[in-house]
């Protein structure tokens, strides 16, 4: 069981110099195992930190989020985190960083080599086993970041704008990599991203975000479409000019422009 | 072959061949002048001793014992003692450093007074030595405790503070407990810090050195150059600054290896 439940959740932040800030206001939210929601919204509408407190790094100033019927108290490695910019450790290898949590788990040598193994493959990683990071290109560092968390076996996956560091091509290639690796290794997945495109092309559902306060503007339900679409079976720049993907961008676009535009006004 | 600009901005890349080249032209222009104002007979020879004359005392001093010992022995005692005092202020300046910058109340509390002492100068510490341990080995220890204790506790401190915290928040939620997270990540972060902060603490702690001789009775170079200025023999002086001056240089030299494969090894400057 790992689904992910925000109930009435708020989070408000002291300001330096004095009075408060509400981040998010009041928020109910949902996320069934083994769905991929993507949650979009413009900066300082609180998606990273809705993902944090699922993480566990930060919480809720009221209501509560539970995992798998669990209230959150802190991090664990039965929710994988992601970062923007991969946060890996400068000092350990391509191998010791992926596994890294298995060793902190004290796995039994042989199964966690077969394990670290296992996801170099899969990562496109081979022949740079015993590379720093500081030797690959942006979009390999994260693959050895995906990686680190899939190795875990994790019943979540939370992802911080993972692509949002990379290039335009190195983005479409990860993008359809982690399609490929959801598909075959399904979890429930939170995905925060400022990039329509990338979330009505990875997600189940897509959660759309305003700021001014931080909260949800209106839940959108993917699924049908990909399944009608057979985007699975099609490269990302083929579904992207379907015209089922166009309007749904569109959709989207407007439902951010209105809420900006109100945000504004107010 | 491009016109190279030495009179212009930092940052010109020399050869190989042009850095030595330019090392051996500074050292000629010292010595020359030196020979030069020796010769001149400006100064009598008991206060400036040709470069010449120096050496042939260096090599005295290496066969026959002046103030009791042969210069190796001299250099050695010194040595002895540097390691020693630089080991302790390492042990306690850099766990110190690491714990300041982790924990805010230590850092609140330990920060004000630290910056008020750092400010007493290693020579200002010898009489409170010598009051306090005499002649003995204690004195010379002290002073060379406070002269590189101060770069420990700063390099580690700064090291402690700039270490990502999302490097921190990655490894506990792949479940790192307290003593995995200092042990794989905030102290391998602070390392390249640390690192600097060896090389000039044992540079300071080195300088600190004929300081912490002077209250010592025995050996070391301090104590040779302290006997020398006391039998009116400035050509024993010189030859142990020369000493001072190049077991100095050889221990830059030696941490400047260290320095150079962690950041190979880290890729990465701190």
């Amino acid at each position: 069981m790992s689904e992910i439940v925000f109930k009435a959740v708020t989070k408000t932040f002291r300001l330096p110099r004095g009075g408060e800030f509400l981040a998010i206001d009041t928020t109910d939210l949902r996320i069934e195992e083994k769905e991929f929601v993507a949650i979009v919204g413009p900066s300082g509408c609180g998606k990273t930190t809705l993902m944090r407190m699922a993480a566990g790094l930060e919480f809720p100033s009221s209501g509560s989020v539970e995992v798998g019927g669990k209230r959150v108290v802190g991090p664990g490695p039965e929710r994988a985190v992601v970062f923007q910019q991969f946060a890996l450790m400068p000092w350990k290898t391509v191998r010791e960083n992926i596994g890294f949590g298995l060793m902190c788990r004290g796995a039994p040598k042989a199964e966690a080599d077969a394990a670290i193994g296992r996801y170099i493959e899969l990562m496109g990683l081979s022949g740079h086993e015993d590379s720093f990071p500081h030797q690959l290109s942006g979009g390999m560092q994260q693959r050895v970041a995906i990686a680190r968390a899939y190795v875990m076996n994790p019943a979540a996956l939370l992802m911080d704008e993972p692509f949002g560091a990379l290039d335009a091509q190195t983005r479409i290639v990860m993008q359809e990599e982690l399609v490929r690796l959801a598909r075959r290794n399904p979890r429930t997945v939170i995905f925060i991203t400022h990039a329509v495109d990338e979330a009505i092309y990875l997600a189940d559902r897509v959660v759309v975000m305003g700021r001014k306060p931080g909260r949800i503007i209106e839940t959108i339900d993917i699924k049908p479409l990909r399944a009608e679409g057979g985007w699975e079976e099609m490269p990302i720049e083929e579904v992207m000019d379907t015209p089922a993907f166009t309007h749904m961008r569109s959709r989207i676009w407007k439902l951010l422009k209105a809420r900006e535009q109100a945000a504004a006004d107010h | 072959m491009a016109k190279r600009n030495f009179l212009g901005p930092h940052g010109t890349v020399l050869s190989l061949g042009e850095f030595w080249l330019l090392t051996i032209a500074g050292f000629a222009l010292f010595f020359g002048a030196w020979s030069l104002l020796a010769w001149s007979g400006w100064l009598p020879p008991n206060l400036l001793p040709s470069p010449r004359a120096v050496w042939a005392t260096l090599v005295r001093l290496w066969d026959n014992p002046f103030a009791g010992h042969v210069y190796a022995d001299h250099m050695l005692a010194s040595l002895g003692r540097f390691l020693m005092g630089w080991a302790i202020a390492v042990a306690i300046g850099i766990p110190l450093g690491l714990l300041m910058g982790w924990y805010r109340l230590l850092d609140e509390i330990v920060t004000p007074l630290f910056d008020s002492i750092r400010f007493v100068a290693p020579l200002a510490w010898v009489p409170l030595a010598a009051l306090w341990f005499g002649t003995g080995i204690g004195g010379p220890l002290l002073i060379i405790f406070v002269g590189s204790f101060a770069p420990c506790v700063i390099s580690a401190y700064r090291g402690a503070r700039l270490v990502e915290p999302r490097l921190v928040e990655a490894a506990q939620t792949l479940g790192a407990s307290g003593r995995q997270v200092i042990q794989h990540v905030l102290v391998p972060g602070a390392m390249p810090s640390i690192i600097s902060g060896l090389r000039v603490s044992a540079g300071l702690g080195w300088q600190s050195l004929v300081g912490s001789e002077l209250i010592v009775v025995g050996a070391g170079l301090g104590y040779l150059m302290v006997q020398g200025q006391g039998n009116l023999a400035t050509d024993v002086v010189i030859a142990g600054m020369i000493g001072i001056g190049v077991v100095g240089f050889a221990i830059d030299v030696a941490l400047r290896g260290v320095e150079a494969w962690f950041r190979r090894r880290w890729g990465q400057t701190a």
